[in-house]
């Protein structure tokens, strides 16, 4: 029914590739009247990994749900590889993109095996299970939990929750993945483990990622570029580029380049949480 | 993971409410022995088993009427609440404006309504699963719709992203989600059908070839034969904690493997 496996055509287009987001002009006030986000403009190019960072309250997951279509912009629009969001996930075959979101938490089914979890979006798109299955088993090797098919969530550590929700994103080879501190509530050393694997997975699939994060050495580590925001409303106070070759190694943690771009990170970060009028108004 | 703790858990589980039992039986035996107590006030634990090895036959097929009605209101129930509850969750227009509805069923006390339904069904039987039924669905309506709402928002996202529909989001989601809710409600339910079942029978006095164990209770009340009151008593109560081990099983077989409530604390 989907054609997921096949080889999927490259936009065609005379100068740069099309940017796989582009967030025009968009924001969002909710309901109750909070300004979550003032006119944003982003575009986050084919290949990229961005990484949001700022305060809380600044709007950064918010920013993240609208590149996710699951929520509105108030105003202004966003654009997925320049055309809308169900154009382009839903479109003719060979074009279809695929739009994957890692959660806060690992989100998984507790009543359900580590396999099942993982193909659950296979299974809703209506995959065969003879197809489904290798691409189950692929994608859990990726992540390291090849010995844990059978197990339920509950018995697995948190580290291994997480890896088992980034397998269920990658299992439908996504184009665009969109992590919301997907390591948040983990020890240091798990999650620069998680992060040592998430360099590798995304610069071998070319994956474009955008990655939210409250942490700098974090966010210096993975990205190409850092975005960093500011409270009341939310919105970009500034952009750091990270000039470190793909993949990162491990050792770049401990290069003095890495200390120099922590240290510029950080002191963006001290004048975005000062910034503004309103700013630390929403917690 | 530790077999023999576990093995030795399950046991205690039953040999100490039996050692209970036992003390308790013998005390009360004891006690009428050494007191004089006559049998027509407070029979003996003896007395009452040998009502029950004599009026065995009678009071068997008394037990087989009450169930039959207990477990047809049961029955009933499930399907019948399963039903309204997915109804209440498709829409919240009917959820408002039938739950009030539900919510008076529950409150207004069986005795009181049991003779006009009596008087309105013809068929005996009929009546009294009416009744039943009428007292056991509450739990299930509404434990049912409250797990059928308790969805993780997380995986309602992870649902929608991958553009699930209503249908697969109901069977993969939703109904998984409700399950130890659900079971939650049976447990109760089938306790409620029983007693359901019973206070039918007080009211409609059914007696000759349908009469339940409530009959019996009556009718050894006003023959002053207390021994086989107990007897009868002694039965319902039996069946009633044979359902709920059933349902307790019934929600180990389901729950076990993934939810908290049929979970260790050591694992």
């Amino acid at each position: 029914m989907l054609a997921l496996t096949e080889p999927r055509l490259s936009t065609p287009g005379a100068g740069s590739p099309a940017p796989a987001v582009e967030v025009l002009s968009a924001e969002k006030i909710f309901p109750d009247g909070t300004r979550a986000l003032a006119p944003i403009e982003l575009a986050v190019g084919q290949g990229e990994f961005i990484t949001l960072i700022g305060p809380s309250g600044c709007g950064k997951s918010t920013l993240l749900k609208l590149m996710a279509n699951l929520i509105e912009p108030s105003d202004g629009r966003l654009m997925w590889w320049r055309s809308s969001y169900d154009e382009a996930t839903s479109g003719s075959r060979g074009s279809r993109r695929q739009v994957a979101f890692v959660f806060q938490d690992p989100t998984l089914m507790p009543w359900a095996r580590v396999e099942t979890n993982v193909r659950l979006p296979l299974d809703l798109a209506g995959v065969a299970k003879p197809a489904s299955r290798a691409r189950v088993a692929a994608a859990l090797e990726r992540v390291g939990l090849t010995k844990f098919t059978r197990h339920f969530p509950r018995q697995l550590s948190g580290g291994m929750k997480m890896r088992a929700s980034i397998a269920r994103s990658l299992v439908v080879d996504p184009d665009l993945l969109l992590m919301d501190e997907p390591f948040g509530a983990l020890d240091e050393f798990t999650r620069n483990r998680l992060d040592d694997d998430l360099v590798k997975l995304c610069f071998e699939r070319k994956l474009t990622t955008v990655f939210v994060t409250h942490s700098i050495y974090e966010a210096v580590f993975l990205s190409s570029r850092v975005i960093v925001m500011a409270t009341g409303p939310g919105r970009i106070f500034a952009t750091l580029a990270i000039e470190e070759p793909q993949p990162r190694h491990e050792s770049f943690r401990n290069s003095a380049r890495f200390a120099e771009y922590c240290r510029t990170l950080s002191g963006l970060l001290a004048r975005a949480s000062v910034a503004g009028p309103e700013a630390g108004e929403r917690a | 993971m530790t077999a023999p703790v576990i093995r030795s858990e399950a046991a205690l589980s039953v040999v100490a409410p039996t050692l209970v039992g036992i003390v308790l039986v013998l005390v009360w035996e004891i006690a009428c022995r050494a007191g004089g107590v006559p049998v027509f006030l407070l029979p003996k634990p003896s007395d009452i088993a040998l009502k029950l090895a004599s009026d065995w036959p009678t009071l068997l097929r008394a037990l087989g009427m009450t169930l039959r009605v207990a477990l047809q209101a049961f029955a009933a129930s499930i399907v019948l609440g399963t039903l309204i509850a997915f109804l209440f969750v498709q829409s919240r227009i009917l959820e408002k404006s039938l739950l009030p509805y539900a919510v008076l069923l529950q409150v207004t006390p069986i005795v009181a309504i049991a003779p006009l339904i009596i008087i309105f069904v013809k068929n005996t039987q009929a009546a009294l699963t009416i009744c039943a039924t009428v007292v056991a669905i509450f739990p299930i309506i509404s434990n049912t719709t409250l797990g059928l709402r308790s969805v993780d928002p997380g995986l309602i996202n992870l649902f929608r992203m991958n553009r699930a529909g209503r249908l697969a989001t109901l069977l993969r989601l939703r109904i998984p989600s409700a399950l130890p809710y659900f079971f939650g409600g049976l447990r109760i339910s089938s306790g409620l059908a029983l007693i359901g079942a019973v206070v039918g029978e007080f009211v409609a006095g059914t007696g000759g070839r349908s009469a339940g164990l409530a009959y019996e209770i009556l009718q050894s009340g006003f023959q002053l034969d207390i021994p086989r009151m107990f007897a009868a008593l002694f039965l319902i109560t039996l069946a009633g904690i044979a359902l709920f081990v059933v349902m307790v099983g019934l929600s180990r077989l389901a729950l076990g493997q993934w939810h908290e409530s049929e979970i260790g604390a050591e694992t």
